[in-house]
């Protein structure tokens, strides 16, 4: 794992927004300059961002982890804090811990094939994962990007999945819960992709990221075409206050999401995901 | 066409893939090829329900139209994939529209036609019964999600 940049994991370093873009509705990508030294992350692991005054939210970082340029986190307006770092504006300054948290197994997915399944904003946190596919692309078997979302208008990063998806060694498959007549693409749930793609079960590896809920229907639909439990990794979403596995906010049954996740392999955390208590 | 390319569609599409035999010529003495150009509905909603449709190629949309809305596409199928469940049950009406997105060609199977062979064979009925059943399922599933809504804005 990556160590925070901080010496003190809970001291939050400030940063600078270099630039603010919109993505979809209530949903902004900002790109974060540091004053010191620019942290290093790894794809899947996350940052607590500060709203000065607000509070402090965990976000993953959705950038590429080999830019070099500024850290980047796409946030979604759902509540106080999310909504104070939505507003912000280029020039303004916010306070960062991280990154924390194990992200996804990379180096595990050489000479596999890859499915990455995202739902809504699941898609944030997997396109760091996606640039390392797309920059190591001989490294990987197949490789299929299967993304669902709610209305052709809040689908995140278009223009860059038009680019993958022009690319003739990915699949790139996206598909909405409802349109009206001006969209020419699929609708229907992200399942629904999976039979359009060709890959090898017994050798494949499966990103999901995206609500619980799609998750859940997501790991039962690969698991039903015979990828393996040990094949498929979940990003787990939970309250998460310190960062570093002391608070107990996030604790998801023995493990805490903050440091032992938010990726998980699914065969460690399948008996969880049916306790409603968690 | 002549009848054996059309058993050989039939036999190759996935719905009715490993069909036996013995059960392909009855169900082929209720297919005939179409095809729809863009924009065409292969079926209304109050419509009487009485085709199945294998699809072949192109994408199909189907519809509700909802109040100050227009319509509004709930799913789409494609190539390899099936339109049209309501001929299954009574009243045999549609209960949504069917629009062809682009150029769709389809093997229509007479639905009244293949009801009454199932009825008359009660292995060929359940062997429909049973390719027909998990597509409901799907998208029943699939439907439990989009009414969950579960990429809408969560409870702050």
């Amino acid at each position: 794992m990556v160590q925070p940049a901080s010496h003190d994991p809970m001291v939050p370093q400030v940063m600078r927004v270099a630039q603010a873009q919109l993505d979809a509705p209530d949903v902004f990508t900002l790109k974060l300059e540091p004053e010191a030294d620019l942290p290093r992350f790894t794809p899947g692991q996350f940052n607590m961002l500060t709203a000065f005054g607000v509070g402090e939210s965990a976000i993953s970082v959705s950038g590429d982890p080999a830019s070099g340029d500024g850290i980047v986190h796409t946030i979604r307006a759902v509540g106080a804090v999310s909504r104070a770092l939505t507003e912000l504006r280029v020039g303004d300054s916010l306070g960062l811990r991280g990154p924390f948290g194990v992200g996804w197994p990379m180096e595990e997915l050489y000479g596999k094939d890859v499915i990455l399944l995202a739902g809504g904003i699941g898609l944030a946190p997997l396109r760091p994962a996606i640039y390392r596919l797309l920059a190591e692309r001989e490294r990987f078997g197949a490789v299929a990007i299967l993304y669902g979302t709610r209305s052709p208008a809040d689908i995140l990063f278009r223009s860059e999945v038009e680019s993958w998806r022009q690319r003739l060694d990915v699949d790139v498959h996206v598909t909405v819960d409802h349109a009206d007549e001006s969209w020419h693409g699929q609708v229907g749930v992200v399942t629904t992709l999976l039979p359009r793609i060709a890959f090898d079960p017994g050798r494949t590896v499966a990103l999901l990221c995206g609500p619980e809920i799609m998750m859940r229907f997501g790991v039962q639909a690969l698991g039903s075409v015979g990828v393996p439990d040990e094949g498929m990794y979940l990003s787990m979403e939970r309250s998460m206050k310190c960062g570093i596995g002391l608070c107990g906010h996030c604790q998801f049954s023995p493990a805490f999401v903050c440091k032992d996740g938010p990726v998980f392999r699914y065969d460690q955390i399948r008996y969880l995901l049916a306790l409603k208590e968690l | 066409m002549a009848v054996e390319g059309l058993e050989r569609i039939v036999r190759d599409h996935p719905f009715f893939k490993g069909l036996d035999e013995s059960f392909l010529e009855l169900v082929c003495g209720c297919a005939q090829n179409v095809r729809f150009e863009a924009g065409a509905y292969l079926f209304r909603e109050g419509g009487p329900a009485d085709q199945l449709y294998l699809i072949r190629e192109g994408r199909v949309a189907l519809e509700i139209a909802a109040p100050g809305s227009g319509a509004v596409t709930f799913q789409t199928v494609s190539e390899g994939e099936i339109v049209g469940i309501s001929w299954l049950f009574p009243p045999y009406r549609w209960t949504y529209d069917a629009r062809a997105m682009e150029r769709v060609r389809a093997i229509g199977m007479d639905a009244t036609c293949l009801r009454t062979k199932c009825e008359a064979d009660h292995d060929l009925g359940y062997d429909v019964m049973k390719r027909l059943v998990p597509i409901l399922f799907q998208r029943l599933q699939a439907t439990r999600l989009q009414v969950l809504d579960i990429y809408g804005k969560p409870a702050a």
